[in-house]
């Protein structure tokens, strides 16, 4: 990051003056916890103790046998405490905000996974606590809403524009630029004005430097390709930046290509020619726009894949071809997920089934000896009510029915 | 004429001028048209008219929904300038755009000012554009003799003021308080003190904006601002009265 917040081309800090004066003061004390060796002790520990890091590599011995390419390892972030990566960046930006001194902190969410993850980190540290969440999010992710309300957040359904996470970030700022003096908004993904970007990446590039200890460790050597699905990005480049400095690493994001890549309904913003760079949500990237620079709806089955930006960061190694990006579609995905359940007994987050249904496509065509690492971002369990509908599972339809007339009675 | 001389001449005989906000294509031109005729005929003296973007950001709920119907609508930045350039030469005040960046940006920079000034526009007013990101927006606004509008928020440091007035030619827009348009604000002595830095920072002119609701609100700024802005109030008055009725409220504030 550059001394105004870019990457290359790509991020900066497009923020309305009120937010000026906080911004200084977050760059300052994160420029102090990067030159403090202890605080990143201190979030070790934390995430050891209250956490389940480090998360464990898993050999899918099933899937590469049947795939029959290279050995197929999965980065199980699916089982930090609140079920997703999302805690690896709240929890740090909980230190954060425990020194800064503030007293309630704000989230946006999409899938809800970042939203019950900073109303885990607010219940901890006894902060207030208040998350954004889409409307059509709201409905998608019901279980989150519920854990977070019973954690003791308010939770707020967005109904303005396309009533999903870029939505959700909008009036997350508008929260902020009101109650700027006591809050601290905890930003989800690395985009965003800067820092947070290049804050989130960081706390979230504990993935990447676990999984080189543990591939090389399980492998013997560095692994060929590393596969994350790309939302806002911040699994993505949790597990890539230890390896950006791995030459023979190939490192593949995979985007969402809801009902195709040609069809308009898609989350795909790299790996299609109809994203195009503007300036929204206080920074510079891709994003899915129109001529005159409105945004776009975006579609995706996975509600934290559904958004019209992605990291600046990601946009600059896209541009110069550090990350290869593709993109799988709904369809794609839920056959991903079908099959890693079966031959593994593991269920992947509709997010993380992205990152599979990529890797499926390729694995086989890779030596034996080789070995790929999929980062599994994810549990699938709180998509129960969107997997079950698209499975069209007759038992589950069958109870959902009956709960609903013992409710309605 | 410059912004800047415009308005000071206009002082000489008021002692409080008006800046009012319209929403373009909301509800429609064709009313944005009425709304404007009635707001000169009573005396505005300057009018900042939003393009429309999906997400704004430093907007609360009134300018929000009205930026999402016009543009469900269909109102385009072409017929935005289309509009602009009519308007200018109808009226005999300044008018300003004001939009978020990416409309600017998307437009191409310098074919966005090459296409505000044919239209006679002068001045931009932009609220997610920090003089740190605006290296070649605010060189243009030299190039092509437009004003930059900078803003100033209760949360500037005086330093800061000071480096934000380096950058604004015009006047520069006091925004009232925290938070987003459209909501009351408390003209409480903190509000004065803050004023007072704002003052002390730079000789531009000062405009008060978010919050401006009634006779008492402006009566309240009269020798501490050079002028108060109406937002929100206008558009809901719009929303609930018609057209017909922003002259007399007009009229009604000084």
């Amino acid at each position: 990051m550059d001394q105004k917040g870019f990457f290359g081309n790509w991020g900066g800090a497009y923020i309305p003056e009120v937010l000026h004066q906080t911004f200084q003061e977050l760059k300052e004390e994160y420029a102090r916890c990067r030159k403090d060796p202890d605080f990143w002790q201190e979030y070790l520990t934390l995430m050891s103790t209250y956490s389940c890091r480090p998360t464990p590599l898993t050999y899918a011995e099933n899937l590469t046998r049947h795939f029959g390419g290279a050995h197929i390892y999965i980065k199980r972030e699916d089982l930090n405490h609140t079920g997703a990566h999302k805690a690896n960046n709240v929890m740090g930006q909980g230190l954060l905000v425990k020194r800064m001194g503030k007293k309630r902190v704000i989230a946006e969410t999409g899938a809800g996974q970042h939203g019950m993850a900073t109303a885990t980190m607010a219940a901890k540290f006894g902060l207030d606590c208040t998350i954004y969440m889409g409307e059509e999010d709201v409905l998608r992710q019901r279980p989150n809403v519920f854990w977070m309300e019973k954690m003791g957040a308010t939770v707020i359904p967005v109904k303005d524009g396309s009533r999903t996470l870029k939505d959700a970030i909008n009036e997350a700022f508008r929260d902020w630029v009101t109650n700027v003096d006591d809050t601290h908004y905890v930003f989800g993904t690395a985009c965003g004005p800067a820092p947070f970007p290049e804050m989130v990446a960081w706390f979230q590039s504990i993935i990447g430097i676990e999984s080189a200890e543990q591939i090389m460790q399980y492998h013997g050597k560095m692994v060929a390709r590393v596969y994350a699905c790309v939302g806002g990005g911040s699994n993505a480049m949790g597990i890539f930046k230890r390896f950006l400095d791995e030459p023979n690493v190939e490192l593949i994001g995979v985007e969402a290509a809801g009902h195709g890549a040609n069809s308009g309904a898609h989350a795909i913003r790299l790996s299609s020619p109809d994203a195009t760079p503007g300036v929204a949500q206080g920074y510079k990237t891709m994003f899915l726009q129109d001529e005159d620079g409105q945004m776009k709806h975006t579609h995706s089955v996975a509600a934290g894949l559904d958004y019209v930006g992605v990291s600046p960061i990601l946009s600059d190694l896209w541009e110069k071809k550090r990350v290869r990006f593709e993109s799988a579609t709904d369809t794609e995905v839920m056959q991903a997920l079908d099959i890693t359940m079966k031959q593994e007994g593991i269920i992947p987050a509709l997010e993380s089934s992205h990152a599979f249904a990529g890797a499926f496509k390729e694995v086989g065509q890779l030596a034996k000896d080789e070995a790929i690492i999929i980062n599994q971002s994810g549990r699938g369990d709180k998509d129960i009510f969107t997997i079950a509908h698209a499975f069209d599972d007759p038992s589950w339809k069958k109870f959902i029915i009956d709960r609903g007339m013992e409710y309605s009675k | 004429m410059q912004l800047e001389q415009q308005l000071r001449d206009k002082l000489h005989k008021k002692d409080i001028l008006l800046m009012t906000h319209i929403v373009l294509g909301y509800p429609s031109l064709e009313v944005n048209r009425e709304v404007i005729k009635q707001m000169v005929e009573n005396g505005v003296d300057c009018i900042e008219m939003q393009i429309p973007f999906s997400e704004p950001m430093a907007d609360g709920p009134v300018i929000l929904k009205a930026n999402q119907d016009a543009l469900a609508a269909g109102i385009t930045v072409t017929d935005c300038f289309t509009f602009a350039a009519e308007t200018v030469q109808k009226h005999d005040i300044p008018f300003l755009f004001m939009t978020y960046y990416n409309i600017i940006f998307k437009y191409g920079e310098e074919a966005f000012f090459k296409r505000a000034s044919e239209c006679g526009l002068k001045g931009f007013i932009v609220p997610d554009l920090p003089p740190e990101m605006g290296e070649s927006f605010l060189a243009l606004a030299e190039k092509y003799q437009l004003s930059p509008i900078l803003i100033y928020a209760p949360t500037s440091t005086d330093a800061r003021m000071q480096e934000l007035a380096t950058y604004g030619t015009g006047f520069i827009y006091c925004v009232a308080r925290r938070g987003v348009t459209g909501k009351k604000s408390e003209f409480d002595q903190d509000f004065d003190s803050y004023l007072a830095r704002c003052r002390a920072s730079t000789t531009l002119p000062l405009a008060v904006g978010f919050g401006i609701q009634s006779k008492e609100d402006i009566e309240a700024l009269k020798g501490k601002a050079d002028m108060a802005v109406i937002g929100s109030r206008t558009i809901r008055l719009v929303e609930s009265d018609g057209a017909e009725a922003v002259g007399p409220f007009i009229a009604g504030l000084r």
